[in-house]
């Protein structure tokens, strides 16, 4: 022991952050590239709104629209939701579990690092010849070369890199929960959060290969000549839909639970009462996510599958309204009867409900094979899953982040500022996307650049548009509202909201090494439970010691510039770029392999004791 | 924690002894779940499309039953190795280890080399990747599995070469079990390929 080192070394600024192996930095790296992805998906949704506004109007013309939907898509799901989860995953879990560290720091900052060149690799493709044109579904066979541009080979490579950054975040999590939970921590007294980000890293972790095998096919198909997915040489489009849709299903269940596992802890702290139906929850989390492997196939009903193949996964998919229900209730049931504070995060939270039931319920509507007929490729589908995905995981972000915060930056956010954020965005995506079912019944196409005079659909896009802006001034007092904080001098206490987990229990922000002394941990609602028995902390579960720490590595980052130098040579086939690439890439590995991190040791008078 | 001396004793099972070994361990196991589910897409498609030959030779006319069977008796022999090299780790005998990884990765070697000379010998005979839906799927299966050996060797030779300074301690150990465990599992893997591309594509005409 004496042969380490008991200092990190001391890191400042960029190459602290560059560095880091730390998940609650890692998890401010997410909220910030997660941040501006998001800002940029909502500028490109911003023009195809404003292209939208008028029939017949030509403010951004066919093909950019095309490539707007595109990136706007792409970018939303992959480069803004699922960064801001992991964001909120990386901040918390740990905390919530009691524990010092994720399992995996190294390949924790890895996969923020590859997710962040993917991300970027997906966007010069703007400044490179055009962006990928093709939906963020890239069907074949609109996705070969014959029909799309350059910029589909941007989708192919950049997301290949980002996936397998989620793919290593989610195993990271799974062992994370499983392993390194404090004494006491149990299955069934673990957060509602952490129980979601453990289904969603499940998820994950079954669902991210799908789509990868069918990006490595695309990718053959368009850069060496492949044969997969063109009918003149026996290729099968239909392999593309199921790839796709077996990784895409789940995938949206791999967004939505995090934010149920928000709203259930931000539900049940403001109501003060501890979750309704707790079992319950967790069994329909599961339950929830085992199901979402089961129905990716009412994405085809239109396809051709045939009336048996409907049938079954319509009602497979009809049958995840009942846990789901459950969940819905037993947040109603919390609120019942508790003394109720509409904080912002509250509203927030409070706001999540009814609009992720009417999202639910028009996905109802579409689980019927026959009405799907009807519906298909047509503004309700849009309008359905913005519901879900605007409604449900937005808000559920939103809520997460108003809560959150004060833990992750040890400074409050505004609440008037917050409630100003709120109204505006709740307003506005109502107005933006309510009418669009209506749109869409009227006949109005989805992913077609504009749409004819007097036909029904003027004032219902004209409607949307103007929602549209106020989801933005919403959007621009959250940014507001963070420098606003970020300037002012007033210091967030540990426990703000008088909470119930444990990450309350420890200062805001916290210590590097989370907890001075492992928690034990006496029930559901862990430190709650020690609040109402009188005492100020809790108990711990082991004398004060040094506390071992891992190195902070510049390997990460590196080994995700090799990618990314290596996917631009794929893509423009020049081979010595691609092995300048991977030989970064390899070479970091070995490295990696070869020195063994040693970490350091903080030392037993360098530790506070911590006072709640 | 990381730095025992080679000649402190080690604890049984020493790969799960450290809760690094532990989660290790169970993340590897996880990951080889993903990679599960990756064969599994990948079979998938071969399955759909290994009768489309567009003209070009189709399974029947290339598939060669001595080549197939001499690869698949080296992989499997080097999964006995293998094994032999997991059991020489309970025993902690690093030596031991180190003979048996050597004899994996020969036999690995051998088997690479064998499926090179037949990619090579069915370019050839014009079945290549942009010849039908057929050579696309089945070079991408064949290839993916190949492409994991090739990263295996490396990976133990790499092991075997750093564990001559580290020696056998809980930090190694783990490493060597791993190794071990992505081997079997890659030549689980080509027990399927054997039975569904080449079993399966020699007998018959079209199958479903
Ligand atoms: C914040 C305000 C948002 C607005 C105003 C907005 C607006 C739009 C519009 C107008 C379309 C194009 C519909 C079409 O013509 O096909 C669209 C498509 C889409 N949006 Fe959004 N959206 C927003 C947020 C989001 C978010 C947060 C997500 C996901 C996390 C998302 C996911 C999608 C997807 C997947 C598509 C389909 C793209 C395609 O057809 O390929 N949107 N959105
Ligand atoms: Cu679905």
């Amino acid at each position: 022991m004496s042969a380490h080192a008991s200092h990190a070394p001391k890191r400042s600024g960029l190459w602290d952050w560059l560095t880091t192996v730390d998940h609650k930095k890692i998890a401010i790296l997410y909220l910030i590239a997660g941040g501006i992805f998001f800002l940029a998906g909502g500028f490109e949704a911003l023009l195809i709104r404003l292209q939208l506004m008028y029939p017949e109007s030509s403010v951004v013309g066919a093909k950019t629209f095309n490539e707007l939907i595109t990136m706007h898509g792409t970018t939303m799901i992959f480069l803004a939701a699922m960064p801001i989860i992991f964001a909120l995953m990386n901040a918390v879990v740990p905390l919530q579990i009691g524990a010092r560290d994720v399992a995996f720091p190294f390949v924790n900052s890895l996969g923020f690092w590859l997710f962040f060149f993917g991300g970027v690799l997906l966007n010069t493709s703007w400044f490179l010849g055009g962006a990928p044109d093709a939906g963020w579904t890239s069907y074949t066979t609109l996705a070969l070369n014959q029909f799309s541009g350059h910029g589909v080979d941007f989708y192919v490579l950049g997301l290949q890199i980002a996936g397998i950054g989620t793919l290593i975040g989610g195993i990271n999590f799974l062992v994370t929960i499983i392993n390194m939970r404090a004494p006491g921590m149990t299955f069934m007294r673990m957060p509602m959060f952490t129980w979601s980000a453990f289904v969603t890293s499940g998820l994950i972790l079954f669902a991210f290969p799908a789509i990868t095998v069918g990006l490595v096919l695309l990718m053959f198909d368009r850069l060496f000549g492949g044969n997969f997915f063109n009918p003149d040489a026996g290729g099968n489009v239909v392999i593309w839909e199921h790839l796709f849709w077996i990784f895409g299903h789940p995938e949206v269940y791999i967004l939505i639970l995090p934010a149920f596992g928000v709203i259930s802890e931000v539900i049940s702290t403001f109501a003060r009462k501890r979750l309704f139906g707790y079992s319950s929850m967790v069994f329909a989390t599961a339950l929830i996510g085992f199901l979402g492997f089961m129905v990716w196939a009412h994405h085809m009903f239109t396809t051709g599958l045939g009336a048996i193949a409907n049938t079954l996964f319509g009602l497979a998919t009809m049958l995840i309204a009942v846990p789901t229900g459950i969940k819905i209730f037993n947040w109603l049931l919390t609120m019942w009867g508790g003394q109720i504070r509409f904080t912002s995060a509250n509203l927030w939270a409070v706001g999540f409900i009814p609009t992720f039931t009417i999202g639910g319920m028009t996905g109802v509507m579409l689980a019927i094979p026959p009405a799907d007929y009807q519906y298909h490729d047509s503004y309700f589908v849009v309008a359905h899953f913005h519901y879900v995905i605007v409604g449900g995981l937005i808000f559920g972000l939103f809520a997460g982040l108003h809560y959150w915060w004060p833990k992750m930056f040890g400074k409050m956010l505004n609440e008037t500022l917050g409630k100003w954020n709120f109204w505006t965005f709740f307003i506005g995506f109502h107005l933006t996307f309510f009418p669009q079912h209506f749109l869409g019944l009227m006949g109005m196409p989805r992913r077609v650049f504009t749409y004819l005079k007097d036909q029904n659909l003027d004032f219902g896009n004209f409607i949307s548009t103007i929602g549209a802006f106020g989801m933005t001034i919403g959007t621009i007092l959250f940014v507001v509202n963070i420098i606003v904080t970020a300037n002012s001098s007033k210091r967030a206490p540990a426990d703000p909201w008088d909470g119930r987990t444990l990450e309350w229990s420890i200062p805001s922000p916290p210590p590097e090494y989370n907890f001075a002394q492992t928690p034990l941990v006496r029930g559901l609602d862990a430190f709650w439970i020690e609040k109402v028995a009188g005492n100020k902390g809790m108990t711990p579960a082991e004398p004060l010691g040094d506390i071992h720490m891992p190195s902070p590595s510049f390997l990460p980052f590196m080994m995700s510039v090799g990618l990314f130098i290596a996917g631009y040579g794929f893509m423009y086939h020049n081979y010595v770029v691609v092995v300048i690439g991977l030989l970064v890439t390899f070479a970091c590995m070995f490295l990696r392999s070869v020195n063994d991190d040693p970490g350091y040791h903080i030392h037993e008078d360098e530790i506070e004791e911590v006072k709640a | 924690m990381a730095t025992h001396h080679a000649n402190a004793v080690l604890p049984d099972e020493p790969e799960k002894a450290t809760l690094e070994g532990k989660n290790k361990l169970l993340g590897f196991w996880l990951f080889l779940g993903g990679e599960t589910v990756l064969f599994g897409s990948l079979f998938a498609t071969f399955i759909a499309l290994r009768d489309q030959a567009n003209g070009g030779p189709t399974s029947q006319e290339l598939f060669d039953m001595p080549l197939v069977a001499a690869a698949t008796l080296l992989l499997l022999t080097s999964s006995m190795t293998a094994v032999m090299a997991t059991l020489a780790l309970h025993k902690k005998n690093l030596k031991q280890i180190q003979v048996w990884l050597t004899i994996t990765v020969i036999l690995g070697l051998g088997f690479l080399g064998l499926e090179i000379y037949e990619f090579m010998h069915y370019v050839h005979e014009g079945h290549k990747i942009s010849t039908s839906a057929f050579g696309s799927s089945f070079y991408t299966l064949v290839g993916f599995h190949g492409g994991h050996v090739a990263f295996g060797i490396l990976w133990i030779i790499l092991l075997q070469v750093s564990a001559t300074k580290k020696g056998l301690t809980v930090v190694t150990a783990p490493k060597f079990y791993l190794a071990s465990l992505y081997w079997h599992f890659i030549d689980v893997v080509w027990v399927f390929i054997f039975t569904v591309v080449y079993l399966m594509g020699m007998i018959g005409g079209k199958v479903g």
